[in-house]
């Protein structure tokens, strides 16, 4: 089943009657994800994208059994957003929403982790497992079904690196983005640990940037506990210090967090780092071997 | 943002932390009547958005009000690591018995609000890191709880605090850490914290950042920003809700996205070629929006030429492609340009472009390529290399063992408890573990 979502997922969105919740509620339904409805306070009872809409969670949970949401509310409603889905018992919520302040997101990663709730982002693209689920934003054309995990910080340089492989005709089991936010509902460890146990998952693309220690930390995952091989890409080698690179979390502090010291912490582990998207299927066919 | 040590001691001064009488001055004549006012020894602190001002000559001290006017017009108008200097903070000098650091920031790892203390204060805190990180105290704050005043108390003795100080350093504990989480900051600093001739607690320097996508809650806030400490450029682009950074290289780089901007920017390097800046104008751009970026794009003179990279996910091609095509009608550039469109709608997106007579390109190598040769010419456009396989050499023990032999693999209990959950003290602990090694 690859991981996270696929063909048993039933998928309630937060925010369907927006324009971007709506567009990408129409694109979810035409690759076959199974939509079983959508949320907006105040517009239950109306139809959006073809699914009934509901005033809350827990009322479309009850109608429609949906097990997973995703989340297109702006930022300042988004932590709500994840309560109320988190408070119905979906126990997958994945937030698409950019710019969610990062105290909020302390408050919401701790509530989560109490209530054992799997949230991917936010600011992140969402997830596609191909030929089955598409959950947020990832143009699901470029994707092709096979045994690469893909996980990433990033939302479109992803899509680059599946376009690259789908292009040599090598197929992804599951594609997550983590988002690129400081604090996010999951993080690089949490997706290698579920490729490491997903039978359908033969290798990994880990595709980090500068900030933070995630990419460190899953250096020392790798060598610790992974059997798969993983092949990674970091952006972000002409990034100047202290500068904030879009992402809230992609910012070079005190010295720490740069490209050449997450690329020297891979190497260090026998794990291959590509010099540009593009060649990532190359290390990847090597890795295949 | 950044906040001025001004603006950010006044902030503290409103959480019950005591600060030294003072007042901002603008000219030099302004200086005097503030030192005169004070009616003792001044120290004269240009107040400007970058560390390090005190090595730069920014920070004097002044016995007398005509000092202070000198002084003053010394620093006026100094150049500080390229930033102008506008004001100076006129404080009266403190007789510094013991400084201390406090300071209230987020730890990404442990996914906390975390207080961070050092009896070594007055210096900056990333040296003390590295050469003595034992001197660091870390508290984690829960968020549920808030700073406990066990948790203050602890801080107090680790640093040595004379233990008749501890109710009053609680106070000013208390009032960082509430003072941080009403600004939605990412950190409110205070360094040195001082204990005075008169056996007092004074906080002497701070400085506060907030989070940016935390403004629309802070609406009273907008009005403490310095646009002086910007760029204009930067200024223009965060009112445009662009991300944009100038760099010093001749290739514009327009992408959506962060890290594939960023990647497009190592891109060029690859190719011999180098940035002049990063934006990404993120999701769901409209065509206002991308003609605002091309125009900022241009507006620097080192750019020689412009790359778009538009991968399309929430961003759709057409629109994009419409942007560019309304932005070149409009702006008439000077400089060659290349495109590259892939994803929703990039059918429509690469007619509209192909009919405006654009450059395009269908990979991002081939992008970059097309861009550095606009640039410099065909011949300077870097030949990567074949993908290099050789075998990396590595040794495979370095952290392995240890965790494996403590946690070995539990398939059936992975699947009943989330990995999340299991590998946090793990990690955690080995973080603190490699920063300590690092530093």
């Amino acid at each position: 089943m690859s991981i996270l979502v696929g063909k048993h997922t039933r998928l309630l969105v937060q925010g369907i009657t927006g324009r971007e919740g709506e567009f990408h509620t129409k694109q979810m339904i035409e690759y076959g994800t199974h939509v079983v409805g959508g949320t907006t306070p105040g517009k239950g009872g109306e139809w959006a994208a073809g699914v009934p809409v509901f005033d809350s969670v827990k009322e479309a949970v009850d109608a429609t059994d949906a097990n997973a949401s995703i989340i297109y509310v702006p930022a300042r409603f988004a932590p709500d957003a994840i309560y109320e889905a988190a408070d119905a018992g979906l126990k997958l919520i994945v937030c698409i929403t950019e710019g969610v302040p990062v105290l909020d997101m302390i408050r919401v990663r701790a509530y989560l982790d109490q209530k054992k709730v799997r949230l991917i982002g936010p600011n992140c693209p969402g997830l596609i497992t191909p030929g089955e689920a598409k959950v947020g934003i990832i143009p699901g054309h470029i994707c092709t079904p096979g045994g690469i995990g893909i996980v990433a910080r990033s939302g479109t340089l992803t899509y680059e690196v599946i376009y690259a492989l789908s292009n040599r005709g090598m197929g992804q089991s599951t594609c997550v983005g983590i988002g690129g936010d400081p604090i996010n509902g999951t993080n690089f460890i949490d997706v290698l640990q579920m490729f490491e146990d997903d039978p359908l998952t033969d290798q990994v693309v880990l595709i980090g940037e500068i900030g933070g220690s995630d990419e460190e930390r899953a250096a020392e995952f790798i060598a610790a506990r992974m059997s798969k091989p993983v092949t990674a890409f970091i952006a972000g080698r002409t990034a100047p210090a202290g500068k904030r690179m879009g992402h809230a979390g992609a910012i070079i502090e005190g010295g720490a967090g740069t490209a050449a010291g997450k690329i020297a912490a891979f190497e260090a582990v026998g794990v291959r780092v590509a010099q540009h998207p593009e060649e990532i299927p190359d290390l990847v066919a090597y890795a295949a071997r | 943002m950044k906040l001025h040590e001004y603006q950010s001691k006044q902030m503290f001064a409103k959480y019950g932390i005591p600060i030294p009488r003072g007042e901002v001055a603008t000219r030099p004549e302004d200086a005097r009547r503030i030192a005169s006012e004070l009616g003792k020894r001044v120290v004269i602190k240009a107040q400007v958005l970058v560390g390090g001002r005190g090595k730069a000559g920014g920070v004097k001290l002044a016995n007398n009000p005509d000092e202070a006017e000198r002084v003053t017009s010394q620093i006026l108008g100094m150049d500080i690591k390229g930033l102008t200097v506008h004001k100076v903070l006129v404080d009266e000098a403190a007789d510094i018995k013991q400084e201390i650091y406090l300071a209230v920031t987020l730890d990404r790892v442990q996914r906390r609000v975390i207080m961070i203390a050092s009896a070594a204060g007055g210096m900056d805190i990333e040296e003390v890191a590295r050469t003595a990180p034992e001197k660091i105290i870390r508290v984690a704050i829960d968020p549920f709880l808030g700073l406990r005043e066990y948790q203050t108390r602890q801080i107090a003795y680790a640093i040595g605090l004379d233990r008749s100080l501890v109710k009053d350093f609680n106070t000013i504990a208390q009032g960082l850490y509430q003072c941080f989480i009403d600004v939605d900051g990412s950190l409110a600093e205070i360094n040195p914290l001082i204990v005075n001739g008169a056996g007092k607690l004074q906080a002497v320097d701070g400085k506060i950042l907030t989070d940016d996508n935390a403004l629309f809650r802070h609406g009273d806030m907008a009005v403490l920003r310095d646009v002086d400490e910007e760029a204009p450029s930067e200024t223009e682009a965060r009112q445009r809700g662009l991300s944009y950074i100038k760099l010093d290289g001749e290739i514009g780089c327009m992408v959506n996205g962060a890290g594939l901007a960023m990647a497009t920017m190592d891109m060029t390097q690859l190719f011999g070629g180098s940035p002049a800046n990063f934006l990404d104008i993120g999701g769901g751009a409209q065509a206002d929006k991308v003609a605002a970026a091309l125009r900022l794009i241009l507006a620097d003179p080192n750019v020689k030429a412009v790359l778009f990279n538009i991968f399309g996910g929430i961003t759709r091609c057409d629109e994009v492609a419409r942007g560019i095509v309304a932005a070149l009608e409009e702006v008439k550039p000077h400089v060659p340009m290349v495109a590259r469109l892939v994803g929703t709608n990039e059918e429509e997106g690469r007619q509209i472009l192909a009919a405006a007579k654009m450059e395009t390109a269908k990979t991002l190598a081939e992008a970059a390529q097309k861009a550095v040769a606009a640039v410099k010419g065909e011949a300077a456009v870097v030949k990567l290399p074949p993908v290099s396989l050789k075998p990396l050499k590595y040794a495979r023990i370095t952290i392995g063992p240890k965790k494996a032999a403590k946690k070995p693999i539990d398939r059936s209990k992975a699947k009943a408890q989330p990995p999340a959950m299991k590998s946090k003290p793990a990690a955690s602990k080995s973080k603190t573990k490699s920063k300590a090694k690092k530093k």
